[in-house]
């Protein structure tokens, strides 16, 4: 069995066959149901099957961008379902987006960081505040509200501000180190959301507890975006060019001299790298792409209050980077996808079920252990059981792996002293650690 | 012409004084050595050169311009660059990774032209990739170019140290005992890459050790520090035949 496992594991054929077949009968039981979210939950799987199959990288991004783009909205679109499965697909989308910026911070660059939720709210408030008459409260000129057509800047403005809340919070905060960063930075992040809070007099800037209504909707050629499916194509754009910033960062020099302060800020100091400019850099990247979906969220919501940006939505980020995997780029996309579906789709569809159970009165199970409230535990369980049994996460980090081809393609200069690389010496023994205390 | 001219620098922590001070030069394109007791200072006196302690007073000059004060990424930025007497890696990185990191402050890239994808990024990268392949060549770690830094033997980390060292492209590379942990036949392929590395990549090398032979074999001239003092220089034959030195470090069979 195991065998025949592992040689399905290198047969590409195979694998596109059973895959394709995969894909389109969940598709077909997609579009067909009036409303099954077990097969809507498969057809998004096949994204993780994908990312597993053993295909180019090329072919890999072809498939999953139409699966994304075409497929996945087309097949969602048969029942009354639609707009609640492009809902939940916005949904992982921006939370995808915001776990791959805290992944910046806390998986590459070792910050912890348990406030992230601010520049979420940063990008979210600075939408909400110009795109409703909100502003004409305090702003010496223009007109407000600005219409749906200014979105699009303020995607730009949002990662913005985020970036420089993100400076300015980490210029004082990254002075301290391990347990004493995540502290602050959590005392950070209530104190933004606090402000928001309290931002309603003597001038009103942000509405107070009160929350700001009628966010005016993204407009683009003068059509206004109102619907979850639009939302979700929006989003979808935003993502990728998250995603593709986060892949290219990774591999540069910046990636590097991150996962560098994270291994051994010394080491790291003493190869050049400036530490308070470094984090600072992380600490604004990350934020800018929270601002930024903070934006697309306030847009589809219309509305925005501080309740929306509580320490439990950074717990929340955080469960679902360390879930993932820290500084794991996939590991983090698969993490978000799946606390986020599992608090908006899983516990409702739950919770709906136990409801009605109740009501038909074939059990009684009392309010207070319905699905949904049980979120907080859940998470709980699954950091406990995660930090015991699989530490790095859903898919564990690894290091880009470089071909050693390519590297040594002029082979003229190279003046290789070591015998052909005997991994019997050069690979660490148990000899040569006794070695090391007998000499120190 | 004197690359590194250290006058009079004294290091106290609270009552201790862990350098006092001490006066030394190394010469451009040589090999000095720093030599002591456990606790005499040496590390001290490093962490002081690379910016990592401020001395309590005193001056430190490299090619005639003062770097005290400077951080120790601005002293790795003006060229001197070290190891750790205890071993600093970048653990869960791959080898050829710690090696790129040595090269962070020749590489031109920047946010923008990274997350542009502009092509001199690309180029640059790729460049600099090769660099680190032929480097690791040099310390024959070149096999090991994917493996993660913490799995790698005590010898191999501490010759991935000096790769990534050299990789800053140093003017005076300061190594903190190099060969502390290795077997004689590792110290021996050591003392021939110290002895080679100089002109190789045309940096100065200072060095702390206690493997006597390796000391003695390489080295143009010695500092002997003692409780925070240096009481003796010169060079090989002149430390061997120091009574002082004798009776403070060496003891009568490491002279032989
Ligand atoms: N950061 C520090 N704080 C207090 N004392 C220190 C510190 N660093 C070193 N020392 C003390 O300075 C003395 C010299 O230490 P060190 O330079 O490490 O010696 P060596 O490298 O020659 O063995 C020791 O007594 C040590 O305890
Ligand atoms: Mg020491």
């Amino acid at each position: 069995m195991k065998e025949k496992l592992s040689a399905f594991k290198l047969h590409k054929t195979p694998q596109l066959i059973l895959f394709v077949a995969f894909v389109i009968v969940t598709s077909l039981a997609l579009y067909f149901s009036q409303k099954s979210v077990i097969s809507f939950l498969l057809l998004l799987s096949s994204l993780l099957f994908l990312y597993y199959m053993n295909l180019k990288n090329r072919t890999k991004w072809m498939i999953g961008l139409i699966l994304l783009f075409i497929l996945i909205p087309f097949a969602s679109s048969g029942g009354p379902a639609f707009q609640s499965y492009m809902e939940v697909a916005t949904m992982v989308g921006i939370y995808v987006s915001m776990a791959l910026g805290l992944n910046i911070v806390v998986g590459m660059a070792g910050l912890l960081d348990m406030g992230f939720i601010a520049f979420f709210a940063v990008g979210a408030y600075a939408y909400s505040i110009f795109a409703t008459p909100q502003a004409s409260n305090f702003m010496p000129f223009g007109h407000y509200p600005l219409d749906g057509n200014s979105f699009w800047a303020f995607l730009i403005i949002g990662a913005i501000a985020a970036a420089i809340t993100g400076v300015l919070i980490g210029v004082p905060v990254l002075r301290v180190k391990g347990d004493y960063l995540a502290i602050v930075t959590l005392g950070f992040g209530e104190i933004i959301r606090i402000v928001f809070n309290n931002s309603d007099s003597p001038i009103n800037f942000t509405g107070g507890a009160m929350g700001i209504a009628s966010v005016a909707h993204p407009k683009i050629f003068g059509y206004e975006l109102s619907f979850p499916n639009q939302f979700y194509f929006v989003t979808l754009v935003i993502l990728l060019f998250t995603l593709f910033a986060v892949l290219r960062l990774e591999r540069s020099k910046l990636g590097r001299s991150w996962k560098a302060i994270r291994e051994n800020e010394i080491a790291a100091q003493a190869m050049g790298i400036p530490l308070v400019k470094t984090k600072l850099m992380a600490f604004a990247l990350g934020a800018s792409f929270s601002g930024m979906m903070g934006v697309v969220f306030a847009a589809k919501q219309q509305f925005i209050d501080p309740t929306s940006f509580t320490l439990m939505e950074s717990f929340t980020i955080l469960v679902m980077v360390v879930l993932g995997g820290m500084g794991s780029v996939p590991g983090v996309i698969l993490g978000a996808a799946v606390v986020t579906i599992l608090n908006l789709q899983v516990l409702t569809e739950l919770t709906n079920w136990v409801n009605q159970l109740n009501l038909s009165g074939v059990v009684s199970i009392p309010d207070a252990l319905s699905p949904a409230k049980m979120q907080k535990f859940i998470f709980g369980a699954l950091l406990i059981i995660f930090a015991l049994y699989k530490t790095n996460g859903l898919i564990p980090a690894k290091n880009r792996v470089f071909d050693e081809k390519k590297l040594a393609s002029d082979k003229s200069n190279s003046k290789d002293n070591d015998p052909k690389g005997n991994p019997m010496t050069t690979l660490k023994d148990k000899d040569s650690k006794e070695q090391t205390k007998i000499y120190s | 012409m004197p690359i590194l001219e250290v006058t009079n620098i004294t290091k106290q922590f609270g009552g201790l004084t862990a350098n006092s001070n001490v006066s030394m030069t190394v010469e451009e394109d040589s090999i000095t050595a720093v030599i002591g007791p456990n606790g005499a200072g040496k590390t001290t006196f490093f962490n002081m050169i690379t910016g990592v302690y401020q001395p309590t007073s005193g001056e430190i000059k490299l090619n005639n311009e003062s770097i005290v004060g400077l951080k120790p990424d601005m002293v790795a930025k003006k060229g001197i660059s070290r190891t750790f007497q205890n071993i600093r890696l970048f653990d869960e990185m791959s080898v050829i990774e710690n090696v790129l990191v040595g090269m962070h402050s020749h590489l031109k890239a920047n946010l923008l032209s990274i997350l542009l994808d502009f092509p001199v990024t690309k180029k640059e990268e790729i460049e600099a990739e090769k660099e680190a392949y032929r480097l690791l060549e040099y310390f024959g770690l070149s096999s090991l170019l994917n493996e993660k830094a913490c799995n790698l033997s005590y010898g191999a980390q501490r010759k991935l140290e000096i790769a990534r060292a050299l990789a800053t492209k140093p003017k005076l590379i300061l190594l903190d005992e190099p060969a502390a942990g290795m077997n004689p036949k590792e110290t021996k392929e050591l003392t021939e890459i110290i002895r080679q590395m100089g002109k190789e990549f045309h940096t100065s090398v200072l060095l702390i050790e206690h493997d006597m032979k390796l000391v003695m074999g390489i080295s143009e001239h010695i500092i002997v520090l003692d409780h925070g003092e240096k009481i003796a220089e010169g060079n090989p034959d002149e430390i061997r035949s120091n009574q002082k030195v004798i009776e403070a470090y060496l003891g009568s069979a490491a002279v032989n």
